[in-house]
This record gives C-alpha cells, sequence and structure tokens, in this order.
C-alpha cells in the first residue's frame, strides 16, 4: 500500500456555543471536538471509535465543512479545505463524501432515485440527460442493485437497499475520500456483512479512502487499517488496527476491548469496567480528559498536566503519561 | 406495418412510465375513496364550469335593468328572482363565479408565491435573514386580517384589482410561516447535508430540495384558504370596497339586498349561498388534497 498521506488534520477543534436568554448570550462552548490530529494516507480506511457523544460525528461532519471548524486545518493534498469558499469550496467538495447513518432520512422520499444519484453528476456539470441516466444505471449495477429500479422512490427499498443508493450517490462525483459515518449501524448484522464487503469492494476498485466512523468495535476490527480512538473530543490513542487490537496502550482502549464480546463462553477474562459517566463536553476535566475515570491514574500528574498525543512505537501513538 | 411500430412504441412508452402512471393511478384511488373529497372536487368543477360557460348558462344578462320587473320573487321565468334593479339574480350568480375565480386564482398565485418565497429564505438561511423577514411578517400578521384588507382596500381605492392586491397582501403571511416552518425542518435533514457535501449551491438546494418539500403543505393551506378568500373579497364587497357595481360580486350582491332582506328575502339569500357552497367546496378539496399529499397515507 502506498503511504501517500490524502488528508491531514491539524489540531481541528469545533466548539458549539450554548446560547441562553433573551438575547442569546453565549453563556457556554460544548467542546465537541478540541484539538484533533491525524493523517490518513490514500486507499486505506481509519476506524473511528468512541462512546456516544464523543465527537466521532462531529470531526467527520467538520472534515467536510457540514460543519464550520472553529480552529484548525484541514489539508487536502496541499490545500486547506478549511479555508476554501464558493465555488472552489464547491468544486473541492467532489473529492469528499459522505455516507449517512440513516437510510431512511439520508434520502429525499420525494425524488426518483434517479434524480438522487444524478444530483451529483449534474451539479458538478459531469454529464447530462442520456448520458447521466447511464452513468446512473452503472452506479446501481456498481452497488448491487438493478438499473431498472431507478424510477423507483426511496420507500419502495428496504434499509439495506437504501445505504446502497446512498453509496451510488457518493460514488457518483468520484470522490477520493468517503467518510461512514455509522454507516452500517443502523442496518441489521447480516446486511451489515453484505454493506461492509461492498464498501471493501468499492474501496479496491476505485481506490478510495474511508474514513469510518462506528462505535461497534467488531465492524472496525474487520474493515480498517488503522484505528483511531477518541475520547471527550480527543484522541487518545491511534494505531495499526492489528497493534491497537493486540495490544492497547491507553487505559481507556484497553477498558473498550474488555467490552467487546467474544463467542466462546469458556474463555476467562478480565472485563475493566470503567467507573461514572462520561463528564460534560462542556466542562471536560482539567489535566487528562479521562483521569476521573481512569483505574491508574495518579492525581498528582493526571488530574494537572494533559498528556500529549506521542509516538511510543512506529506508528502507534498514545495520550496517556503512563503508556 | 407502420401501425405496429406505433403501437410498439406505445407500449414501450407505457412500459418506460409504469411507475409514474402507477403513482397517478394510486392517488386516483385514493380521491375515489374519499367520499367529502369527492363531494369537495364535485362542487369545484361545478364552479368552474360555471364560471367558464356563464354565457350559456345565464337567461339574461346580469347588468341588464328592467325596473318594470324589480323585486320580483323566484318563479320559472326568474329562477332566483330579481332585485331593486330589476336584474335577474339568476344570471348574476352565475356571472359572479367568473368574479370570484378571478380572485381566487390571482390571490393565491400571489399571496402564495410571495409567501413561498420569503419563508423558505427565512427558514433556509435563518439568522438575521429569519429574523428580518419574520418580523416583517409578524406586522403584517399584528392586524386583523380583514381590518388590514379593509385599510389596503380603502387607501388604494375600491376596484377588483385592488381588492385583489389587497387580499393577497394580507394572506402572504400563512404562508410565509408554514413555508419557513417545513424549511427550517428540511434544511436539517441529511440528504440535504449530502446534496451539501456533493457541492451543490444554496440556491440550487433551495429550488430543487428545499422548495419543493416546502409545495405541499402550502398547497394544501392555499386550498383550504380558497374558502377564505371568497369570504374576505365577499366581505370587502360588502362593505362596498370591493368590486363596484354594477360589477355582479356577490358580496357586493348580499349587501344590495340587506335593505329588503325582511320582504324580499331572495336577493341577499341566493347569491349568500353561492359563497356558502363554494367556500364549503374548497375546504372539503382542501382536506382530501391533504390526505392525498401525505406520504404517510400512500402505499
Amino acid at each position: 500500500m502506498s503511504k501517500e498521506v490524502i488528508l491531514e488534520v491539524k489540531n481541528l477543534k469545533k466548539y458549539f456555543p450554548i446560547r441562553a436568554g433573551v438575547f442569546k448570550r453565549i453563556v457556554a462552548w460544548v467542546k465537541a471536538v478540541d484539538d484533533v490530529s491525524f493523517n490518513i494516507n490514500k486507499g486505506e480506511t481509519l476506524g473511528l471509535v468512541g462512546e456516544s457523544g464523543c465527537g466521532k460525528t462531529t470531526v467527520g461532519m467538520t472534515i467536510l465543512r457540514l460543519y464550520e471548524p472553529t480552529a484548525g486545518q484541514v489539508l487536502y493534498g496541499n490545500r486547506d479545505f478549511s479555508k476554501l469558499r464558493g465555488k472552489e469550496l464547491r468544486e473541492m467538495r467532489r473529492k469528499m463524501q459522505i455516507i449517512f447513518q440513516d437510510p431512511y432520512s439520508s434520502l429525499n422520499p420525494r425524488m426518483r432515485i434517479k434524480n438522487i444519484i444524478a444530483e451529483g453528476i449534474i451539479t458538478h456539470g459531469i454529464a447530462k440527460g442520456k448520458e447521466a441516466e447511464h452513468m446512473v444505471a452503472e452506479l446501481l449495477k456498481k452497488v448491487g442493485l438493478s438499473p431498472d429500479q431507478m424510477n423507483r422512490f426511496p420507500h419502495e427499498f428496504s434499509g439495506g437497499q437504501r445505504q446502497r443508493i446512498g453509496i451510488a450517490r457518493a460514488l457518483a462525483v468520484n470522490p477520493e475520500l468517503i467518510v461512514c459515518d455509522e454507516a452500517v449501524s443502523a442496518l441489521d448484522v447480516s446486511i451489515q456483512a453484505q454493506i461492509l464487503n461492498l464498501l471493501e469492494d468499492l474501496q479496491k476498485e476505485f481506490n478510495l479512502t474511508y474514513i469510518f466512523i462506528s462505535h461497534a468495535l467488531n465492524v472496525v476490527k474487520h474493515i480498517s487499517d488503522r484505528v483511531a480512538v477518541m475520547y471527550l473530543g480527543k484522541i487518545v490513542e491511534i494505531a495499526d488496527k492489528k497493534e491497537l487490537f493486540s495490544e492497547p496502550l491507553h487505559p481507556y482502549t484497553k477498558a473498550l476491548m474488555s467490552a467487546i464480546p467474544i463467542p466462546n463462553p469458556e474463555l476467562k477474562r478480565e472485563r475493566i469496567i470503567l467507573k461514572g459517566d462520561v463528564p460534560s463536553p462542556i466542562n471536560p476535566p482539567t489535566g487528562c480528559r479521562f483521569h476521573p475515570r481512569c483505574p491508574i491514574a495518579d492525581l498528582k500528574i493526571c488530574s494537572k498536566e494533559e498528556p500529549e498525543l506521542r509516538e511510543v512505537k512506529p506508528g502507534h501513538f498514545v495520550a496517556c503519561h503512563f503508556a | 406495418m407502420k401501425q405496429d411500430t406505433l403501437s410498439m412504441k406505445w407500449k414501450n412508452f407505457v412500459e418506460s412510465r409504469k411507475p409514474l402512471i402507477d403513482d397517478w393511478k394510486h392517488t386516483a384511488y385514493l380521491w375515489r375513496k374519499s367520499k367529502l373529497t369527492m363531494i369537495g372536487t364535485f362542487v369545484i368543477v361545478a364552479f368552474i364550469i360555471i364560471a367558464i360557460f356563464a354565457p350559456f348558462i345565464a337567461p339574461y344578462d346580469p347588468i341588464a335593468q328592467d325596473l318594470s320587473k324589480r323585486l320580483q320573487p323566484p318563479s320559472s321565468e326568474h329562477l332566483f328572482g330579481t332585485d331593486q334593479f330589476g336584474r335577474d339574480i339568476f344570471s348574476r350568480v352565475i356571472y359572479g363565479s367568473r368574479i370570484a375565480i378571478q380572485i381566487i386564482v390571482l390571490v393565491s398565485i400571489i399571496s402564495g408565491g410571495i409567501g413561498t418565497l420569503v419563508g423558505v429564505f427565512a427558514g433556509y438561511f435563518g439568522g438575521v435573514v429569519d429574523e428580518v423577514l419574520m418580523r416583517i411578517t409578524d406586522m403584517f400578521l399584528a392586524f386583523p386580517s380583514l381590518v388590514l384588507a379593509m385599510a389596503f382596500a380603502a387607501a388604494m381605492g375600491p376596484s377588483l384589482t385592488n381588492t385583489i392586491i389587497a387580499i393577497s397582501l394580507v394572506y402572504w403571511t400563512v404562508y410565509a410561516r408554514l413555508a419557513r416552518a417545513e424549511a427550517l425542518r428540511v434544511k436539517n435533514m441529511e440528504y440535504i447535508e449530502a446534496e451539501r457535501a456533493m457541492g451543490a449551491s444554496n440556491f440550487r438546494i433551495i429550488f430543487s430540495h428545499v422548495l419543493p418539500m416546502c409545495i405541499s403543505p402550502v398547497l394544501v393551506q392555499l386550498t383550504l384558504r380558497m374558502g377564505t378568500i371568497i369570504l374576505t373579497a365577499a366581505g370587502l364587497g360588502f362593505l362596498g370596497l370591493g368590486a363596484q357595481p354594477p360589477t355582479p360580486e356577490w358580496g357586493a350582491m348580499v349587501s344590495d339586498g340587506r335593505n329588503y332582506l325582511v320582504d324580499q328575502w331572495w336577493i341577499s339569500t341566493f347569491p349568500g349561498i353561492a359563497i356558502a357552497i363554494v367556500v364549503l367546496g374548497f375546504n372539503l378539496l382542501g382536506d382530501g388534497i391533504r390526505d392525498m399529499l401525505d406520504p404517510r397515507l400512500r402505499r
């Protein structure tokens, strides 16, 4: 696999204001994504995991500029995607697409799937009329649907089929990177496998790069090359999939790993059960954000100094004082 | 031979349009299923036919006066009787439908158009745009609609055109709020986000995604409001601020007969009944259309 970096995220921050009162004053900020940096190589799949509310979807949305980043850079090639405007931005958007979690709300219920998929083709002036229709037919074949279904409406399809339509729509503009935002979470397990296989096939065929956002560790383990673990708006560990799953270094990652069910009742293993709830991202804990729940925290350091994401082994980054 | 290829072509055409045809069939089925909608449709269709063929249906000239036959009760000669100038009320009611349709169509187009555009822009862009547009809307809503329509009509001078403008200026607020609410809902849907991620411009998103979604509630509200429009127009006519005599406008006709109501009840009653029937018809039809367009009831 080539090691060409396709996307570089540098110190990305996204704060959402909380407004209150008659004058809608900003009273606080939700630090949904707080200083996140990572790279993605061309053709690889980066898994982004973490519990709900840790900011993984916000990372995806902010990279795509569906949310405006508060600070930081998103370098695509050598251009900062987060600073582009107007026409330039719209042009660049072809390169990065998104597949949504909910296959029901992500398709316009009043449009035929032919038109849904052709939207991008027409918006970017790739093709028109008959030619566009031909391309739609090809895309439908690629995602395993029959081209003669293109005159139907979304409600005539099942969840799995709708997700395939969503994938076809994303592929229509020849993207290089696709953000899969919980792309299989809303599907049942047998369909999940189908969609994951489809995504893998398409990746090989078009040399796609995926950011795969999910809370399902088994899914991420299946599809990713590298995995980033997020906790409360920060990345706590990034490593190769094998490395991360066999040798997690951050205590939070360890706790997550111990929660993956293993289909073997004979196997005895230690479950790490975290105390308490995820703290509020409005007012995150000082120092290491994980220290109030961490089993190995040393209050002298952990509550005061924020650990940096450092490379402990080649390609294995951890943000913990004790790793 | 030629016949053959033509029928083949037709078959292919039908085949390729099958989903669309099925869709229409389903709409027709839903329509047939609801009796009230059918009654409403029947009333409105009759209303439109009467308006179109008014010169053929009406036995007399609606404006021609014949003082020798004034204030005659309903008879076989004058079905609804005659008014104080000897004009045939039946003919006047028939011709009145033309005035009513003119008002309805123009008011719907003007107020629906203004309202939808204002609402969609306010809802989609939000922030300052929303704040400014909606405060203007609130200003219009602050007055009772009939009072405001009267003020406009009086300021511009009573005439049919000014009635239409006045009513449009009063009613667009309803559609603006409706379209805004719908735009607010739609703009946060994931498919709009997908559209933005695709690189579509705001303009394109508004006109090809947000606006079409806002049209169906506005359309339903328009059909529901058509009754109200007639009522308002009739109200203005009744007060002398609408169409001027001798135009056979229903509201003005009701007003004409009010001095004679005790002894010559027919002068006011028949145009009044016409107003009631048409308003009812529009309301039934509006309800029916709302049900038919509801995607949850479809299939």
